[in-house]
């Protein structure tokens, strides 16, 4: 780790304003991904903005009927929420189907957002990483990659992003709000939010330096039988081979995302169109430009089997 | 004491202590965290600076340059130890590897150099700074891909590579049911809680380790020879033992990097292994290819069986002795058994938790089920037609105790194995397909010479002293039952200090032959203070009694406390074994019944009931004991679905090393476990007529998950660990 300054911001805009000044600095909030990669030095800011005291962890209301969450809102009061466990399901499934109880009390909501890969080369600073160190190559496009992306890869990169609750936030079509150093704020629709790693997989949001999330805002409830499924080795505290995150109506229409299958949460309203029609017909469009690996060719029929087996579950 | 011909009634025997299931004495020191653990010893070595280890950033080659210049000039450093500038160092008699590498590099992540600062922050801070270039080496690190395999020299205490009984190959060639399947099972982290860690301190040429470390004899002399020191001026404390699994039998880059630290900076210095480095800078269990050949009677008697077994190590190192347990488990007149070794340049393979019995169980409780099947016979059956009363390859060698038919009956009885449903994949629950599964445990039962201490004072207290481990396994409390039952005191007026190279030295623990060898060694220092005590009180020690703190003659009742007086009396003895392993084979037995559930969809495996049936002599604590069975369950589960060391085969690491990429059990994955241990006892074995157990609890669990799942599912696989994408494609096919 190396040696860092520290300040605590006093408001939103101060906060993004420090970032803005300093190209070596980051935010902090939970610190349960941050501070693990500080101590293996792979990530290595020289300045810290705490963003703990500021007043962004209340879950409210909008006056359109939707609810809106604040950056700070921890993991574990957010799945506990009244409102999101009746109305938005789905994530209070995919938050407490991650981590652990005492990470979850410390994780954010906005850091949740911007965790970063688990990919286990990432994590070895002696072997080559592009989102380590840009340019430098991928380890694991031929290396050990049973948990790694199967869909919009590319040659640089074939991480997956880790978060179950992002899967859920982009089935519900959340938006991400932001302010900027200059005080303008901007909203950036979830399906926006992430970036496909391309030749620059350091760059993993559309989010600029120094933009700071202040909540995520969902919109009115859509009802219909929310499903989260993650699969895993075992049964608890691991990151999903694949997860399935589906809202689906009455009538068997409905939307679906997946995770551990891409280096964001993979969604399509071309396959959300065609959901009555089954899994396999979904699978098959979620996955039509799926390039595996021979060691992670097998998500793809495990997609298409969890995604068979929740169908089968709003039905019963 | 020597022990040397079958025991017959003694003091253990009175069990008014030993085989009662006592808490553990050393618990509330644990759950209240007072217990000091190697890292934490503040209170003996106090103001020590911290060190942090370098490890290789490449399996194979040569360091070119190490710049330190930058991680020196950083804030707080004191000293960085490298090869270099550490002096003339040897190696280990029980390492493969060196503990501080360079110029030469033999495996990722091996140590080549300590930074030692104020803090441990600033150690860290300092390690990063270090600027090492290499040249690599090409290496060999597919064990599938070995084309090098030798035949490995006998290995310790006789145990040959290959063994050869009747013609297996006539035998097998004229079986009428013949079977033949090859298993593999990965490389294996021991993964334990405390990471490898001691603090170290000097007094002019006298060296103090406090550590964590299973076998304080072997160490502190493998640490002199590395040091190029007397073994008398090294002492090594080591109290208590966050988890070892074989993992810490031997030294490691912390105890050796402490001590050269603490050397260079003048001043103590404590080094804990970051858990990143564990997976590859220490040893690992190492993978095996085994293939198995059993041909058979249509009526299932085994004539013919075959069991040969491919691991790979370092230069110079051993083989995964996974072939051992089919020279012993069942009967038939025709046998063979080979071991096989190639060079692999991944990190050393050495001993894990039953090492062999584990791996080569995992295997060949597989074939059991698979032959079973084909012979259409209960797998359990199939066990119980097979047994053997004596040693196979010598028949006129009798087993000193070989209960395997009453586990495996006892067992089936209990878990309701009669509703096992023979033919596969047709026992739904909801959305889980079920199934049951079994397997045979069984590891010898090893002895080895142990000493101890013993005083008593003039409280009337027993105070215990050997250099014998505390690992988790409930030694001091064993120990404490042990003197009690001996001395005839209550446990609580025995007190034992485990650990430090200062007593006498002890079995230490590993092999599961720590409990019965340390506790006979207890109990042979104690019959000798008997004698002592009955010679102060005027007694013939043959007509002594001691009960209730008094010694005890005709009418006369003396206390132990007015018989120690001021000065106390004191009595050291050793236990050591005859030939009696010679004459007897001794071994421990078990049997292994497991429910799973298998996600008809994803394949998720879960596990839904275990039990096991423990055949393994005296039970000297039933409830540490079953801790420690429930406890080698947990860890076959892990091996059985998810334990595994995946290697890049280009680079040649240990790539998941750590714990989230590691994955072990976590309490969702555990279902309740019942534990029954057969009511035995075992003259042959120790005077305490007790044997090993630790390790006996892991051997076949993964084989009865394994068959479990078949029977679940039919999808076999015989390719460790089970994770669903290895069923997924011969799962039933779902509605879309």
């Amino acid at each position: 780790m190396k040696p860092f300054t520290y300040e605590r911001a006093t408001s939103p805009a101060e906060a993004a304003a420090a970032i803005t000044r300093n190209p070596n600095a980051k935010f902090i909030a939970g610190g349960t991904n941050l501070l693990d990669l500080m101590k293996l030095q792979i990530e290595a800011p020289a300045h810290l903005v705490d963003v703990n005291g500021l007043a962004l962890d209340k879950i409210e209301t909008t006056p359109d009927g939707g609810l809106r969450v604040g950056s700070l809102v921890r993991n574990t009061t957010l799945a506990a929420d009244e409102t999101v466990r009746r109305d938005y399901a789905l994530l209070s499934r995919a938050l407490l189907s991650g981590a652990s109880g005492q990470l979850r009390n410390k994780a954010t909501t906005a850091g949740n957002l911007l965790q970063r890969t688990r990919c286990v080369y990432f994590y070895d600073t002696a072997q080559v990483c592009n989102k380590r160190q840009p340019g430098s190559g991928c380890s694991a496009l031929d290396g050990v990659n049973r948990q790694h992306g199967i869909i919009g890869t590319s040659k640089a990169c074939i991480a997956t992003h880790p978060s179950d609750m992002a899967v859920a936030m982009r089935v519900l079509d959340a938006t991400v709000h932001t302010v900027r150093a200059d005080g303008r704020m901007r909203v950036i629709p979830i399906a926006d939010f992430y970036r496909l790693p391309g030749d620059t997989p350091h760059i993993e949001t559309n989010l600029n330096h120094g933009e700071l999330i202040t909540a995520v805002t969902l919109p009115r409830p859509v009802g219909g039988t929310h499903i989260y499924r993650k699969v895993r080795d075992r049964a608890s505290y691991a990151f999903a081979l694949v997860s399935v995150a589906a809202i689906v109506q009455r009538d068997g229409s409905g939307r679906v995302a997946l995770g551990g299958v891409a280096h964001k949460p993979w969604r399509l309203e071309a396959a959300d169109a065609i959901l009555p029609t089954g899994a396999t017909a979904v699978t098959a469009s979620l996955l039509a430009d799926a390039r595996p690996t021979p060691a992670n060719a097998f998500k793809i029929s495990l997609v298409e089997r969890t995604l068979a087996s929740v169908l089968a579950q709003t039905r019963t | 004491m020597k022990f040397d011909s079958p025991a017959t009634t003694n003091a253990i025997d009175q069990l008014k202590v030993v085989g009662k299931p006592v808490n553990r004495i050393d618990g509330p020191l644990k759950t209240t965290g007072v217990a000091p653990y190697a890292y934490e010893r503040h209170d003996v070595a106090p103001n020590a600076a911290y060190g942090y280890i370098v490890g290789a950033g490449i399996a194979k080659g040569l360091i070119e340059s190490m710049d330190l210049a930058p991680a020196r000039a950083a804030p707080g450093v004191i000293t960085i130890v490298t090869a270099r500038n550490a002096g003339k160092l040897g190696k280990g008699k029980f390492n493969t590897a060196k503990l501080l590498g360079g110029p030469n590099i033999e495996h990722y992540h091996q140590a080549i150099a300590l930074v030692v600062a104020k803090t441990f922050e600033q150690a860290r801070a300092a390690a990063e700074l270090v600027q090492v270039k290499y040249t690599s080496r090409a290496g060999e690190y597919d064990l599938a891909a070995a084309k090098n395999a030798i035949e490995p020299k006998p290995m310790d205490k006789g145990d040959p590579s290959d063994s050869s009984y009747g013609n297996f190959d006539d035998a097998y060639t004229a079986a009428p049911v013949r079977f033949e399947a090859t298993y593999t099972t990965p490389d294996q982290s021991h993964a334990m809680m405390e990471p490898h860690a001691t603090t170290a301190s000097w007094r002019g040429d006298r060296l103090t380790v406090w550590t964590s470390n299973q076998m304080i004899d072997w160490s502190v002399g493998d640490l002199a020879k590395t040091l190029d020191i007397p073994k008398a001026n090294v002492r090594m404390v080591s109290p208590f033992v966050g988890g070892g699994f074989g993992g810490k039998l031997f030294i490691r880059a912390d105890v050796l990097l402490a001590a050269l630290g603490a050397r260079a900076a003048g001043q103590p210095v404590k080094v804990a292994l970051q858990r990143p480095l564990i997976a590859n800078n220490t040893v690992h269990r190492p993978a095996t290819i085994q293939r198995i050949r059993i041909g058979a009677s249509v009526d299932g008697k085994i004539t013919a069986i075959a069991h040969e077994s491919l691991s790979g190590d370092l230069p110079g190192g051993k083989p995964e002795q996974a072939v051992s347990q089919t020279r012993l488990l069942y009967a038939a007149p025709n046998r063979l058994t080979k071991t096989r070794l190639t060079v692999l340049n991944l990190p050393e393979g050495n001993a894990m938790r039953a090492p062999g019995e584990a791996s080569g169980l995992m295997a060949l409780e597989i074939a059991m089920d698979e032959m079973a099947e084909k012979l259409k016979l209960d797998p359990v059956q199939f066990r119980i037609i097979n047994d053997t009363q004596v040693d196979p390859q010598k028949p006129e060698r009798p087993f000193s105790q070989r209960q395997l038919i009453e586990c495996l009956r006892i067992g089936a009885d209990r878990f309701g194995w009669s509703r096992r449903n023979a033919i596969p994949a047709q026992v739904r629950d909801g959305q889980w397909l079920v199934g049951l599964g079994a397997a045979s445990a069984f590891r010898n039962n090893q002895v080895t010479k142990s000493g101890a201490r013993v005083r008593l004072d003039s409280t009337g207290l027993v105070t215990v002293e050997t250099d014998m481990t505390d690992i988790g396994t409930g030694s001091y409390t064993v120990i404490a039952q042990t003197a009690a039952e001996v001395m005839g005191v209550p446990l609580e007026k025995v007190f034992v200090r485990l650990g430090d190279s200062a007593y006498p030295v002890s079995s230490g623990s590993g092999g599961q032959w720590g409990g019965n060898s340390s506790t006979s060694g207890v109990y042979a220092a104690c019959m000798k203070l008997r004698e002592t005590v009955a010679n102060a009180a005027g007694v013939a020690p043959a007509d002594a009694v001691f009960t209730d703190g008094m010694v005890r003659s005709g009418d006369r009742a003396i206390p132990l406390s007015q018989l120690a007086g001021v000065d106390g009396l004191s009595a050291e003895d050793f236990i050591e074994f005859g030939d009696l392993a010679k004459k007897y084979q001794q071994s421990t037995f078990g049997a292994h019944f497991v429910e799973v559930g298998v996600d008809a969809a994803t394949g998720e495996i879960r596990v839904r009931r275990m039990l096991a049936v423990c055949a393994a002599g005296r039970i000297l604590n039933p409830k540490s004991a079953r801790s420690q069975v429930i406890g080698a369950m947990t860890m076959g589960v892990g091996a059985a679905l998810m334990e595994e060391l995946a290697v890049d085969k280009r680079r040649g690491f240990f790539v998941n090393h750590d714990l989230a990429g590691y994955e072990v059990p976590v309490h969702s994955d555990i279902p309740h476990q019942d534990v029954i241990f057969l009511d035995e006892t075992d003259p042959i074995s120790s005077p305490m007529k007790a044997k090993g157990v630790g390790e006996l609890g892991l051997c076949g669990v993964g084989a009865a998950i394994a068959n479990a799942i078949y029977n679940a599912t039919g999808v076999r696989v015989r390719d460790y660990p089970i994770t669903l994408d290895k069923l997924l494609d011969r799962l039933p096919a779902l509605a879309a």
